[in-house]
C-alpha cells in the first residue's frame, strides 16, 4: 500500500490511552493506512481499540523535551528508551469523542502525529477505507442501495396518469447532480427539460418528490431560475410549473431565503420566480442558513457543550449564540409550513433556495416527515434518505469533509444533513409512538455521514459514486442496517403506526437541545441509554406476556 | 358540593395564548369553589375547571371590538384568557373572582368545605398514613448516638418546630434550651437525616444571633454533641445556605453565621443560594418568558438567562450535591442552615436526603420526606403559597423549587425513581389547591390550633389509592442503596415544560411514552393477576381449598378443565368464575395462607411441574405472594 510512505513510525509501545468511560490503559499502537489500533494485553484478555483515522477531526500535540539534549546523548546504544522525552496527541472526532495518547519518545509522537495529520485527511475517494471494508458478512454482490427511481415510480401508481418517469438526465447531462431518472409532469417532453435545466441552476429543474395521496397535490424541488439583473425568463419553465399545478389553480413557493436574498441573487444571475411571469404561484420566503453560517454554528454550540467551566447563564448565553436551535426551529417551521400547505390548504409546493441542495432537501424531507406515514418506519426513512439525499445530489463529501473540531479553513463545510436528524429527532421526541426507528439510528447515521465502513456516504452525487465504482466496491450501509442483526437496534420499540399526518410544536419551549449527540460523550448519556435498554425490555416482556 | 352557580356568563370566548386559532365558544360558571367554561362550540363536551384558590391573579384589561378579556393566571401556571362579551358580566366575574381567590381566612379554603364522602375513621387513619416519627425508626434511632426528644411537646422549646425532635444523645437538656436561646426564632440543630452506613448526619437549624462577637456556650456544646455522635469523623461541616453577603449583613442585624474560632472543630461553608424575594421575581421572569407569543428561539434563550431561574434551580443541586458527598464520602456530619431554617434548608435537606437514601425516591418515601422535612419542620406552607389574603412579599416558589430539583434528577436518573413526572406534578398542584389540609398552616402547632386533622382529609391516603398511575415503569430496584452523584453541569438544567406549560397541551409531546408504558405494564399485571385467580380456582376446584370454603360454599361448576392440561396452557386460560366470586375466595384464604408453608397445599400439581422449569415456579410464587 502507498499509504506506508506516510507511515515512519508503525508501532509505539507503554502508550496510555485516555478515552471517556473508560480507565486509562496502556497498550501498544498501532498505525495503519485507515486505522489507529491500540491493543492492550491484561494478563489473558486483551483489549483492542480501533479508531477510523477518517474519523478523526483534529489533532493536537504537544511533547516535552526536559532533558532532550541529555537523552540525546546518552540513550544511544542503550535498549531501554529514555523516559523523560514524551508527548501527547489529542484526538477530536468527527463524533464528538475526545481522546488522547500519552506516548513515549518525542520523535515517535511526532512521527505519530504527522501520519495521523495525513492520512486523516485523504481526500481521493478510492484511497477511502469502504474501498478496503470488507467483513465477512457482507458480499459485494449484495444490492447496493434500497430502491431505484424506477422502482420508486413504479409502486406509485396513483400518480402515473398525470406523471411521467423522464430519462432525460440518464447520462448525467441534463443535471450532474440528479440521478438517472426523474418524476416529471406527463405533458412536459424531455426537450422541454432540457431547456429548463438551462434555466436553473446546475440544471437542477423542478422534479417531483412527494406525491400527496390524499388530495394529489405534490412537492416539487428544484434550484434558483436563472432570472439575473435583466429578469430573464423561460417559457418552459413557466410551462413546466403550470403543468404541475394544472387544474387546482394555486401553488405555492417556497423559498428559502429571504426576501432581500432572493432580490440580491440576482446579481450573480440568480433569481426568483416573479408574480408577472408566475401568475398562478405565490411565493413565500424563510430564511433558511446555510453553508458557513451553519458550520459555526455547529462548532460554537460544540464548543459550548464542551465547556464546563462556566455558570447556567454563560451556557444558556452561548446556547443561544451558537443559534444551533434557532436553525432547528427555523426548519421545523418551515418544513410545517410547507405540510401545511399541501394538507390543509391543499396546494402543491415547489421549494427551492438558491443550489437546492441543502436548505430544499431538509424542508422537504421533513414535510414528507410530517405528512407520510411510509417515511417513518425504518426503512421509509433510509429510503426518504436514499431519495433525498443520496440520490437528489446533497454534496455529502463536501459538507462533511470536517466536523466541529477542525482548524482546517472552511470551505465547503455544512451540518445540514446533522440538522436534518436533529430536527427528525425533535418529531421524534414530540410523537415517541410514530415513528419506526429508535435514537441510535439516528446517532449511528451522525457518526456514519462523517466517517464510515461503507461506501453509502461517499461522493457528492449519483454520478460520481458511479465513477469512482462506489456501488460495486463497497457495503451499503443502509442494507447493512436494515439486516435482521441490526433492525432490533434500530427499530422504536413503541412504535405504533399512524395514518395521521404528526404535526410538531414549534414554540422554542417544545424544543431541546438534542443531548443524545451533542453530550453523547458524558456520563448523562450513559443514563439515559441504559433507560432506552430497560423501555425496550420492558416493552418486549410486556408484549411476551400478553 | 353546591352546583348553586353564583354567575354563569354565555358565548365566552377562551382565547388559545400561543397561536392564533379560532377561540372555543362557550358558557362561563362560578360555583362556590370553582369557575368552570363549558365549550358549545365542539361536539364534545369539553370542559376546564379552575379551582378558585389556585388562581394567582385576575386581570380585566380594556374593552376590546371582540368583547371585554379576563386574564386569570393560577398558581399551578394554569394560564386562561376570556374574552367576555359584556363589559359588565366581565366586571361581575371580575369581582367575584377576586373576592373568591383570596379568601381573608385560613377556614375558608377549599379544604373546610372538601368532603370525599369518608366517615370519622376513615379520616383518623387517613391523617395516620404518614407518620414522620416512624421515619427516624426506620433510620435506626433510637441508637447508641440519637435519640428522640419531647422537650418540645408543647411548642415551648421552638414554637415552629415539630413535637418530637431527633437530638445527640449527650445533647443535656440544658444545651438544648440554651442553643435555642441562641438561635433565631429557637430553631435548635435536629437531626433531619441519619446515615447508618457512616453514621454521619444532617441536622437542621436557624442562623445563629451571633451578630459581630457574640457567643453561646450551650449552642457550642450543641454542636459538639452533633460532632461527637459520629466519632468516626474528626470534623463537621456547617453549611449556610446563604450568600456570603446575605449572612454578613444579618451580623449587623445581631443575627449572622458560625465564628469559626467559637466552635471546634467545624469547617463553615456558604453556598450561596438566593433569598424568597430574589427567587420569587425569578419565577415571575420566567412566566413572563413562558407568556410570550411567538418568540424566536433567541428571544426564549435570552429570556431563560434573564429570569435566572435556572441558576437559582443550579444553586439548590449543588447546596444538596455537597451535603450528600459530605455524608457519604467525607463521612462528616452537616449542621446546615439559612436564616430561619424554613425554606432553604427544607430544599437542600430534602434533596440530600433523596440522593442519600433510595427509601425517599420510593412513591411513600417522598410522602415521609415532605412531611418530615416541610410540613413538620414549619416551612411557612400558608405564606409562600399564598393561601390566604396576606403580605405579597411572603410568597415565594420555594417548594417549587424543590420539586424541580427532583424533576431534574429524575431526568439525569430514569430508571432511579418509583415515581414519575406526573406525582410530581399533583403533588405540586395539591400544595397550592388546598383541597386537602396538609399543606394549610405554616407550622404543626398552628395545624393543631386549628384542628385541621378533625376538619379536614389528609392528601396522602389518596394519592397512595392513585399510586398506580403515578408509578414509573422503568424503575429498576436493582440500583439498591446506591447514593446519586447527579452532574450539576450548566447543561444539565433544562427548563421543565411539563410543569410551566403543563396546561398547553400543543406544547407537550403529542404521544406520552410514560402513559404507553403505564398501560402496557397494566395490562401486564391484569393478565398476570388473572393467571393467579385462575390457578387457586384450579386449586379449589381440586378440593384442596373446598374446606376453607368458597362463600357460596359450593365449588365452581367447570370441572372439564384437568389442572394438567391448565398447566400447560395457562398462557392463554380464560377466567372461570366471574372476578367477585374470585375476590372473595382470595379473602377467604388471607387469613390461613399467609406463609410458605401453605404452597404445597395450594398447589398440588406443583411437584409434577417442578421439572417443567422456571415458568411454572414463577407463576406459583408470583401466587403466593399475591395471597400473602
Amino acid at each position: 500500500m502507498e499509504f506506508s510512505e506516510h507511515i515512519k513510525t508503525a508501532n509505539v509501545e507503554d502508550v496510555v490511552l485516555r478515552r471517556p468511560f473508560h480507565p486509562p490503559m496502556q497498550g501498544t499502537l498501532c498505525v495503519t493506512g485507515h486505522h489507529l489500533l491500540f491493543s492492550n494485553r491484561d494478563g489473558d484478555s486483551s483489549r483492542l481499540v480501533l479508531l477510523l483515522l477518517r474519523n478523526i477531526d483534529a489533532i493536537e500535540k504537544s511533547v516535552e523535551n526536559l532533558l532532550g539534549y541529555s537523552s540525546l546523548f546518552s540513550s544511544t546504544g542503550q535498549s531501554q528508551r529514555p523516559s523523560v522525552s514524551s508527548g501527547t496527541i489529542t484526538l477530536k472526532c468527527k463524533d464528538l469523542c475526545v481522546l488522547q495518547l500519552d506516548i513515549p519518545g518525542m520523535e515517535e509522537c511526532l512521527n505519530i502525529a504527522r501520519s495521523i495529520e495525513y492520512l486523516s485527511s485523504l481526500d481521493i475517494v478510492s484511497d477511502m477505507y469502504p474501498f478496503f471494508y470488507r467483513p465477512l458478512k457482507l458480499s459485494l454482490q449484495d444490492q447496493w442501495g434500497l430502491s431505484s427511481p424506477e422502482q420508486n415510480y413504479a409502486q406509485m401508481e396513483e400518480l402515473q396518469d398525470r406523471w411521467r418517469l423522464s430519462h432525460v438526465n440518464k447520462d448525467y447531462s441534463v443535471c450532474p447532480s440528479y440521478p438517472p431518472a426523474v418524476i416529471v409532469p406527463h405533458s412536459i417532453d424531455d426537450e422541454t427539460l432540457v431547456k429548463v435545466a438551462k434555466f436553473r441552476q446546475g440544471g437542477r429543474f423542478p422534479v417531483l418528490c412527494y406525491y400527496h395521496r390524499k388530495n394529489g397535490m405534490v412537492i416539487m424541488r428544484s434550484s434558483q431560475p436563472l432570472t439575473g439583473a435583466n429578469r430573464k425568463r423561460c417559457r418552459e419553465d413557466e410551462l413546466l410549473l403550470q403543468a404541475v399545478i394544472d387544474g387546482s389553480g394555486l401553488g405555492y413557493i417556497i423559498d428559502t431565503r429571504s426576501n432581500q436574498q432572493a432580490q440580491q441573487a440576482r446579481m450573480t444571475g440568480g433569481g426568483f420566480e416573479s408574480k408577472s411571469s408566475y401568475s398562478c404561484w405565490k411565493r413565500l420566503h424563510r430564511q433558511l442558513e446555510r453553508g458557513k453560517v451553519l458550520q459555526e454554528s455547529l462548532i460554537k454550540l460544540v464548543e459550548a457543550c464542551g465547556d464546563h467551566s462556566h455558570s447556567v447563564d454563560r451556557w444558556l448565553s452561548k446556547l443561544e449564540n451558537s443559534k444551533w436551535l434557532s436553525h432547528v426551529h427555523t426548519a421545523l417551521a418551515t418544513a410545517g409550513l410547507l405540510a401545511e400547505c399541501v394538507e390543509r390548504d391543499g396546494h402543491s409546493v415547489l421549494v427551492h433556495g438558491s443550489e437546492g441542495t441543502d436548505a430544499t432537501l431538509l424542508v422537504s424531507s421533513l414535510a414528507q416527515l410530517i405528512l407520510d406515514p411510509n417515511t417513518r418506519t425504518l426503512d421509509g426513512f433510509l429510503g426518504l434518505l436514499e431519495r433525498e439525499w443520496l440520490l437528489a445530489g446533497h454534496p455529502f463529501q463536501h459538507r462533511c469533509a470536517h466536523s466541529a473540531y477542525s482548524h482546517a479553513r472552511l470551505r465547503l463545510e455544512a451540518p445540514v444533513f446533522v440538522l436534518l436528524l436533529d430536527c427528525v429527532w425533535q418529531l421524534a421526541r414530540q410523537f415517541p409512538l410514530a415513528m419506526g426507528f429508535s435514537e441510535p439510528l439516528l446517532l449511528r447515521l451522525a457518526r456514519e455521514v462523517y466517517a464510515s465502513d461503507y461506501g453509502t456516504f461517499l461522493c457528492n452525487s449519483d454520478q460520481e459514486r458511479c465513477a469512482a465504482g462506489v456501488k460495486e466496491r463497497t457495503h451499503c450501509l443502509f442494507q447493512f442496517l436494515l439486516k435482521p442483526s441490526e433492525r432490533e437496534h434500530y427499530s422504536n420499540p413503541l412504535y405504533e403506526p399512524t395514518e395521521l399526518a404528526i404535526w410538531p410544536s414549534i414554540q422554542p419551549q417544545s424544543l431541546q437541545l438534542w443531548r443524545g449527540l451533542f453530550l453523547r460523550w458524558t456520563q448523562h448519556a450513559v443514563h439515559l441509554e441504559k433507560a432506552q435498554e430497560e423501555l425496550r425490555n420492558l416493552v418486549i416482556e410486556c408484549r411476551g406476556a400478553s | 358540593m353546591s352546583f348553586l352557580f353564583e354567575i354563569q356568563v354565555e358565548e365566552v370566548k377562551l382565547l388559545d395564548r400561543y397561536t392564533a386559532k379560532k377561540p372555543a365558544i362557550g358558557t362561563l360558571y362560578l360555583t362556590a369553589t370553582h369557575l368552570i367554561f363549558v365549550e358549545t362550540s365542539c361536539n364534545t363536551r369539553k370542559e376546564t375547571w379552575m379551582l378558585h384558590h389556585l388562581i394567582a391573579t385576575v386581570e380585566k384589561l380594556p374593552l376590546t371590538a371582540m368583547g371585554c378579556p379576563l386574564h386569570i393566571s393560577c398558581k399551578n401556571f394554569h394560564v386562561a384568557h376570556f374574552v367576555i362579551s359584556s363589559e359588565r358580566d366581565c366586571q361581575n366575574v371580575h369581582q367575584s373572582l377576586v373576592r373568591l381567590s383570596q379568601p381573608g381566612k385560613v377556614e375558608e379554603l377549599y379544604a373546610f368545605l372538601y368532603n370525599p364522602k369518608q366517615d370519622e375513621d376513615e379520616r383518623r387513619n387517613g391523617w395516620g398514613f404518614i407518620d414522620s416519627a416512624m421515619d427516624f425508626k426506620r433510620m435506626g434511632l433510637p441508637n447508641e448516638f440519637w435519640e428522640m426528644t419531647d422537650l418540645n411537646k408543647n411548642y415551648e422549646l421552638c414554637s415552629t418546630y415539630h413535637s418530637e425532635l431527633g437530638i445527640p444523645k449527650t445533647a443535656s437538656k440544658g444545651t438544648v434550651f440554651g442553643s435555642a436561646k441562641f438561635r433565631s426564632r429557637g430553631r435548635i440543630p435536629t437531626l433531619s437525616y441519619y446515615h447508618k452506613e457512616s453514621n454521619a448526619a444532617i441536622c437542621r437549624c436557624s442562623q445563629p444571633l451571633s451578630g459581630l462577637s457574640a457567643r453561646c456556650v450551650e449552642d457550642e456544646e450543641m454542636l459538639q454533641a452533633i460532632s461527637r455522635a459520629n466519632p468516626k469523623s474528626t470534623f463537621m461541616y456547617v453549611v449556610d445556605t446563604r450568600p456570603k453577603l446575605n449572612a454578613m449583613a444579618n451580623r449587623a442585624a445581631g443575627k449572622g453565621y458560625e465564628n469559626e474560632d467559637n466552635y471546634s472543630n467545624i469547617c463553615f461553608q456558604f453556598v450561596g443560594i438566593e433569598n424568597i424575594h430574589v427567587m420569587r421575581n425569578s419565577l415571575q421572569k420566567l412566566l413572563e418568558v413562558c407568556a410570550m407569543k411567538s418568540p424566536t428561539m433567541s428571544d426564549y434563550l435570552t429570556g431563560l438567562e434573564n429570569s435566572g431561574w435556572l441558576r437559582h434551580i443550579k444553586a439548590v443541586m449543588d447546596a444538596g450535591v455537597f451535603l450528600a458527598k459530605a455524608v457519604a464520602e467525607d463521612k462528616a456530619s452537616v449542621l446546615v442552615h439559612c436564616s430561619d431554617g424554613w425554606d432553604r434548608t427544607a430544599q437542600v435537606c430534602s434533596l440530600a436526603s433523596i440522593l442519600l437514601d433510595p427509601f425517599y425516591r420510593t412513591i411513600k418515601g417522598l410522602m415521609v420526606l415532605i412531611e418530615k422535612e416541610w410540613i413538620s419542620m414549619g416551612h411557612k406552607f400558608t405564606q409562600r403559597c399564598g393561601h390566604v389574603d396576606g403580605d405579597p412579599k411572603e410568597v415565594s416558589p420555594v417548594f417549587t423549587q424543590f420539586i424541580e430539583c427532583l424533576w431534574n434528577l429524575m431526568e439525569q436518573y430514569p430508571c432511579g425513581f418509583e415515581y414519575n413526572e406526573k406525582y410530581l406534578l399533583e403533588i405540586h398542584n395539591h400544595v397550592y389547591s388546598c383541597q386537602f389540609g396538609n399543606f394549610i398552616g405554616n407550622c404543626q402547632r398552628e395545624r393543631e390550633e386549628m384542628r385541621l386533622y378533625e376538619r379536614t382529609f389528609s392528601v396522602w391516603p389518596f394519592l397512595w389509592e392513585n399510586r398506580h398511575q403515578y408509578r414509573n415503569p422503568l424503575h429498576k430496584c436493582s440500583l439498591g442503596r446506591e447514593v446519586l452523584r447527579p452532574s450539576t453541569l450548566p447543561l444539565n438544567f433544562k427548563f421543565w415544560c411539563g410543569m410551566y406549560n403543563h396546561f398547553d397541551k400543543g406544547m407537550q409531546p403529542k404521544q406520552s411514552i410514560l402513559d404507553h408504558l403505564l398501560t402496557i405494564t397494566q395490562k401486564k399485571a391484569e393478565g398476570e393477576k388473572k393467571m393467579t385467580d385462575l390457578q387457586i380456582q384450579l386449586a379449589v376446584m381440586d378440593g384442596v381449598l373446598a374446606d376453607q370454603g368458597s362463600p357460596t360454599g359450593t365449588p365452581p361448576e367447570q370441572t372439564s378443565l384437568s389442572p394438567v392440561s391448565v398447566s400447560h396452557t395457562a398462557e392463554n386460560a380464560k377466567p372461570l368464575m366471574n372476578g367477585a366470586a374470585v375476590e372473595e375466595a382470595e379473602i377467604e384464604l388471607v387469613p390461613t395462607a399467609g406463609s410458605e408453608k401453605m404452597e404445597p397445599v395450594l398447589f398440588p400439581w406443583r411437584s409434577n411441574m417442578s421439572e417443567e422449569g422456571q415458568s411454572s415456579s414463577e407463576i406459583t410464587t408470583e401466587a403466593v405472594k399475591l395471597v400473602a
